[in-house]
């Protein structure tokens, strides 16, 4: 009974969850909004975070970041118009009622490293 | 017949270990206590995890515990374990089945995360899996013949209280743990705490296979808590145990973990090793192929 409980609660916090998330970019407190990233200037930091995006975020947005049905492309201008800060948020918070997980297990220099690779991309 | 699961167990290690071109994720090197970080929503994780002990009057063991571990959400993963158990001078027994689930109530990242933990346990006395220690679990109840203890049915409900913390890239992690065996007995508590560390905290340029910042080192701390009726550290087992991984480059996580006994009822040492290895999205695949790519 407890376990059904506990699954219903789990199964109802979804959708109030994703009501809650739409539209990251709004929920960036202007702290780091406003961010810029230490790792700019680092010539070896796109290289860093080439391997790191390789690693770990290729298997849903594709190793060219064009992503794939639901997981969208790094390379739209949603992306590209966020600031360092914003981007660096993302990932260490995640946006989890739209499927993308948080990578705050990475330490942050690491998702700096990955927000400097992700500047490299064309914007499509 | 140990010997025979050692040279099984070692092979699936080189074999995973040499075969290329799949991608990694990072991992804690945790072997017993949980952090809030999920497994990616549509990706499907696989982990074989050893326990190797003697205890003072009884034979070496190998507990085995092969794992899928799937993101059914981002907020939400769903865990399989089969258990396995050999024990030198008597068989190798199938120790039965628990089917977990991890959910994140709290979607953003906070100082300190909290995680709800529901296990359902199918699994019987022969089980040495040694994944948790509860209520006065201790060295004496791995001391029986697997003939007599592979009988005993053991239907369990876990509950887990997960908290987690990343601060200056170190992973803080605590656990207390309820088991309720559905037969009559009592409530029974432990705990796990964890803190672990990656070499470096910035990632290489350079294409490596022996970069610092693939490597993890941590501790654990793991015991029971008694039960509903004699709560408490005392009459149960507590360890603890330096761990340390190697997330291999486009391969298979690697973990390596020696638990010392810090009591008469834990057992002296328990060596504990671990491959995890992540093929990459289920649901890509599904994609592809309807695709006809």
């Amino acid at each position: 009974m407890k376990l059904a409980m506990a699954l219903a609660l789990a199964a109802w916090m979804g959708p109030m969850a994703k009501a809650a998330d739409d539209g990251w970019l709004m929920r960036v407190p202007e702290k780091a909004h406003v961010r810029s990233n230490p790792m700019a200037r680092d010539t070896d930091a796109a290289a860093a975070g080439k391997k790191m995006f390789e690693r770990n975020c290729a298997s849903c947005h594709g190793m060219d970041a064009r992503g794939h049905g639901a997981w969208p492309s790094l390379r739209s201008a949603r992306v590209q118009q966020a600031t360092d800060g914003d981007l660096e948020w993302l990932l260490k918070n995640g946006a989890l009622a739209h499927g993308m997980p948080s990578w705050s297990r990475l330490p942050e220099g690491e998702r700096w490293q990955l927000v400097r690779y992700l500047r490299t991309l064309p914007l499509e | 017949m140990l010997r025979r699961v050692y040279v099984l167990c070692s092979l699936a290690v080189v074999g995973m270990a040499c075969f290329p071109g799949r991608l990694a994720g990072q991992e804690l090197p945790y072997f017993v206590t949980y952090s809030h970080h999920m497994e990616e929503p549509g990706s499907l994780d696989f982990e074989l995890k050893t326990a190797s002990g003697r205890p003072h009057e009884g034979d070496t063991f190998l507990g085995t515990s092969l794992e899928f571990e799937y993101g059914t959400r981002a907020w939400w993963t769903t865990e399989l374990y089969l258990d396995g158990q050999s024990t030198a001078g008597e068989s190798t027994v199938f120790g039965g089945f628990r089917l977990e689930n991890r959910f994140r109530p709290l979607l953003g990242e906070h100082r300190v995360n909290p995680v709800l933990y529901v296990e359902f346990e199918d699994i019987n006395g022969a089980n040495k899996s040694l994944l948790e220690v509860v209520g006065h679990d201790g060295a004496a109840d791995l001391v029986e013949n697997n003939r007599d203890t592979h009988a005993e049915k053991e239907r369990e409900i876990e509950l887990k209280l997960i908290f987690s913390s990343n601060a200056k890239g170190w992973n803080f992690a605590e656990n207390v743990i309820a088991e309720k065996n559905l037969s009559n007995d009592p409530w029974e508590f432990g705990y796990a705490l964890a803190a672990s560390r990656p070499l470096r905290l910035t990632a290489s340029g350079r294409n490596c296979r022996l970069c610092a910042e693939d490597f993890q080192l941590g501790v654990e701390m793991y015991g029971g808590l008694g039960d509903r009726y004699s709560f408490g550290t005392r009459d149960t087992s507590h360890y603890v145990a330096p761990t340390a991984n190697w997330n291999v480059p486009h391969g298979p996580t690697l973990s390596f973990s020696p638990a010392f006994g810090l009591n008469d009822q834990s057992l002296p040492h328990i060596y504990r090793i671990g491959i995890s290895y992540e093929p990459g999205q289920v649901r890509r695949w599904f994609h592809a192929r309807k695709e006809g790519r």
